[in-house]
């Protein structure tokens, strides 16, 4: 007899729709949204996103005590084979349950067991490969973690996943303030890598130069945090500029910077040469140098409120505070719900004053970003006088949504600001949240630099020992155009610049915005040409339409062109000179282009054939020259890293 | 041997701020959410609005999830409680906008329905109370009455009442049916 409630039941199964995929995407990311806000304030009360409770060893003696015989010889056996895994700290941040509070032989369940009447099984589950063990499956249900290979092959379900809850954790004397397993929300800017172009149909190449250093510094967090760093994250020009280089400077009298082209040899293939545009500016004359005012505007949100953010950030600023002195002004102004001026202009001889107000910082609250930034120009506003140089420097672990429901519009109000005279640099902290495309988007906006602080040295690198390059422009709008001669050269490529790509008539338009120079900068722009008669040509010449060029420049491999304004100029100048084949490769050059090869692995590139880590560490070995405050060591540690993490 | 992390596990690493564990979570059960919101409200669209109001407001109640319950019982009571506050507040916007356009319009739209012949499981559950539906949908959905019981905050004997009122009821609308 079939009551009716089976038929109920019945129909109503039928009835029943099944989700609906946009909705149930749309659903789950507002989900996600509110949980990332829902962590913010409940990071703001707890310190960090570390769990509070017990350490390691405890919890782990816990767990041991909670548990039967057989699970505790299972996990005595995951100790042993978890060696490895400890030994990798950082792995992993895979959504891991919490072991530290219950007994292990809860924490998981076969489905064959769910018989209770809810049955929970999850139909989207297909069987465990063998051998397979749960913490990997867990991993591949969560897209984009699956970078933890349990060691334990085969093992017991409570031995598994001992593992993670402990890679989780820095191993014992990792000094690095390392990420959180909190939710990532970060996001890069960045463009598809510059492809071939041949000569002969597209000869001119236009792009804006780029002082940043912002991805060479995050790349470094990745990797030394034991991952490699997402290709998206990866701008190769600012990796190479991230390093000095020693180029020809510019005499007095002449322009404020002076390119230096030179063809070498490129390592990574034979039969093609890279050029080098190394770009010097002049060194700064400290004792003439204007009055500085400068604005911090200071991201207090909760989410700052970690150790490598919000902290590392006074630490960074107050390490600048000596470079100041008394003609220099300082103002702070916070933004974390209501935006607020925390330190009045104040003369920089004030270090008292200033490292008190820095000192009194809390973060606590969401981020109003607009607000807080148009109140910090109103105070730079207030500062600016005649022949001073007014910045805001805009401190942000990226975290920039709250008000701001226009980017365009922000991106026009700097701007403007700009044209008026107040720049704007920004200084990224902190990672899992980090929005580099805004970062490099306000800071191209307000001729300013991008960097990105992960540690106190690399404070010390963007603040102090470069200090008179963030802070003082002697060229803006900075443009190069390259021209090359189709009789000599096939194909060309640029090597980064991607998101600084112009368009040709860009060039001569003194109204389209570019990158600018700071004093003592370099900066490094590197074409990868494949002469016509090489081997190594891609593309097969043209049968038909080749055209010969002007007698006396067949010798030229092109024109290089580069267009600057003087700070505060309407008018642009214009400098020009012809690449000539041949010279000399320096170390500076040689390193450049081990830099060159190395971003290129990073992103998979196609163009370096055979050439590998191994080819490039010992070029970059072998260029590392003075290098004087070991930033070029440091880089051959990360690509051995980076060469051992890509195995 | 098919084996999977506990939803108990998952949703303790989410409320001490694990977003993988949130969004694990979430995909394993926003189906199943889903279908019950269906049944509770009987109209896609509102059960479209319901999953949304709960995974918007999930994150801030999770913190209050602390193992008593499976998780899923924890989390059809979310889902009840938050159909409740929909009526409640469906409620309070009708008699606000009772204005006669509403009226009308609703009138029509009522007409309307009536003329397509409404279909037996319509029927049914338009016959029941909310309190009837609720424990309807809850059982349907292949729980049995004590953990219906749990999620609705009632005893047992309260749901084995309620079921049994509602059979009642079917029953005789499907003698009117048959009559007619």
């Amino acid at each position: 007899m079939t009551d009716d409630l089976d038929d109920l039941k019945r129909l109503m199964d039928q009835a029943t729709p099944a989700s609906d995929p946009a909705s149930r995407a749309a659903h789950i990311a507002l989900a996600r949204k509110n949980f990332a806000e829902h962590q913010e304030n409940a990071a703001a009360a707890r310190r960090n996103s570390e769990r509070p409770e017990g350490g390691l060893i405890k919890g782990v003696a816990n767990m041991l005590a909670h548990m039967s015989t057989r699970g505790a010889l299972a996990a005595t056996t995951a100790l042993v084979a978890l060696g490895v895994v400890i030994a990798l700290p950082q792995l992993s941040q895979a959504p891991l349950p919490d072991l530290q509070r219950r007994s292990a032989p809860v924490e998981l369940q076969t489905t064959a067991e769910e018989s209770a009447p809810v049955g929970l099984a999850d139909e989207a589950e297909s069987p465990a490969p063998e051998g397979e063990a749960p913490i990997a499956r867990a991993l591949q249900e969560a897209p984009g973690t699956a970078r933890l290979r349990t060691r334990s092959q085969g093992a017991e379900p409570s031995q598994t996943l001992v593992a993670p809850k402990m890679a989780q954790r820095p191993a014992p004397g990792d000094d690095l303030a390392l990420p959180g397993p909190g939710p990532n929300t970060e996001s890069f800017s960045n463009a598809a890598q510059n492809t071939l172009k041949v000569a002969a149909e597209d000869p001119v190449s236009t792009f804006s130069i780029d002082v940043d250093t912002a991805s060479y510094a995050v790349l470094r967090s990745s990797l030394t945090a034991g991952q490699l760093p997402p290709p998206e994250a990866v701008r190769i020009e600012e990796m190479i500029n991230y390093f000095p280089y020693d180029y020809p400077a510019p005499q007095a009298g002449e322009a404020p910077f002076k390119p230096t082209v030179t063809v070498t040899p490129t390592p990574w293939n034979s039969g093609t040469r890279l050029v080098h545009i190394g770009i010097q500016g002049r060194k700064p004359v400290t004792d003439t140098r204007p009055p500085l005012n400068l604005v911090f505007l200071i991201d207090t949100s909760g989410s700052m409120n970690q150790p490598d953010k919000l902290p590392l950030l006074k630490q960074s600023l107050a390490l600048m505070l000596p470079r100041l002195d008394a003609r220099d002004q300082v103002s702070i102004v916070t933004y974390a719900g209501s935006a607020g001026q925390v330190l009045a202009p104040t003369p920089a001889s004030a270090r008292g004053t200033i490292l008190a107000a820095l000192d009194a910082l809390s973060a606590g609250g969401s981020t109003a970003g607009q607000a807080g930034l148009q109140q910090a120009y109103a105070v730079a506003d207030s500062m600016a006088t005649e022949g001073e140089v007014t910045r805001v420097i805009l401190a942000t672990d990226g975290d920039f949504n709250v008000g701001l429901s226009d980017p365009d519009a922000l991106k026009n109000y700097i701007a403007q600001k700009r044209d008026s005279g107040t720049y704007l640099s920004v200084l990224g902290f902190g990672r899992g949240n980090l929005d580099d495309a805004t970062m490099q988007a306000l800071a191209q906006n307000g001729n300013g630099q991008a960097a990105y602080i992960d540690t106190l040295n690399e404070a010390q690198k963007v603040l102090v020992d470069q200090f008179s390059g963030a802070l003082f422009p002697i060229a803006n709008d900075v443009k190069i155009q390259v021209e090359f001669n189709s009789a000599q050269i096939a194909e060309y490529r640029l090597i980064g610049y991607e998101t600084r790509a112009l368009n040709r008539e860009d060039f001569n338009n003194d109204k389209v915005d570019a990158g600018d120079i700071g004093a003592g900068h370099t900066v490094t722009a590197i074409y990868e040409i494949t002469p016509v008669d090489s081997p190594a040509r891609l593309t097969d010449p043209l049968r038909y339409g080749a055209t010969e060029p002007g007698t006396d420049l067949r010798g030229e491999l092109g024109y290089l062109k580069l267009r600057y304004k003087a700070p505060g100029a309407e008018q642009s100048e214009l400098i020009e000179t012809p690449i000539q084949p041949g010279s000399a490769a320096s170390d500076d050059i040689r390193f450049a282009a081990a830099i060159a090869g190395f971003g290129q692995l990073l992103t998979g590139s196609q163009y370096l054939g055979d050439w590998g880590y191994e080819q490039m560490i010992a070029l970059a070995v072998d260029a590392r020259g003075d290098d004087p405050f070991g930033y070029r060591a440091e880089a051959v540690r990360l690509m051995r890293l980076a060469a051992s993490l890509s195995r | 041997m098919r084996m999977k992390t506990s939803d108990e596990s998952l949703a303790k690493a989410a409320a001490d701020g694990d977003g993988k564990a949130f969004s694990l979570l979430l995909e394993r059960h926003y189906d199943r959410l889903f279908r019950l919101a269906f049944r509770l409200t009987g109209v896609r669209s509102e059960a479209e609005d319901l999953t949304q109001d709960i995974c918007a407001a999930l994150p801030a109640k999770l913190s209050a999830f602390h193992a008593q319950a499976r998780f899923t019982t924890w989390l059809y009571r979310v889902a009840v409680n938050a159909a409740h506050d929909r009526r409640r507040r469906a409620a309070t916007r009708a008699r606000h906008n009772d204005g006669w356009g509403d009226w009308e319009a609703n009138r029509r739209a009522a007409n309307a329905e009536t003329a397509e012949a409404l279909d037996w499981l319509t029927q049914a559950m338009r016959a029941l109370s909310d309190d009837q539906r609720d424990t309807l949908a809850l059982v349907l959905d292949d729980m049995t009455h004590a953990e219906a019981a749990q999620v609705l905050g009632i005893s047992e004997g309260t749901v084995s009442w309620r079921i049994s009122e509602a059979k009642k009821q079917l029953r005789a609308l499907r003698v009117k049916e048959d009559q007619a």
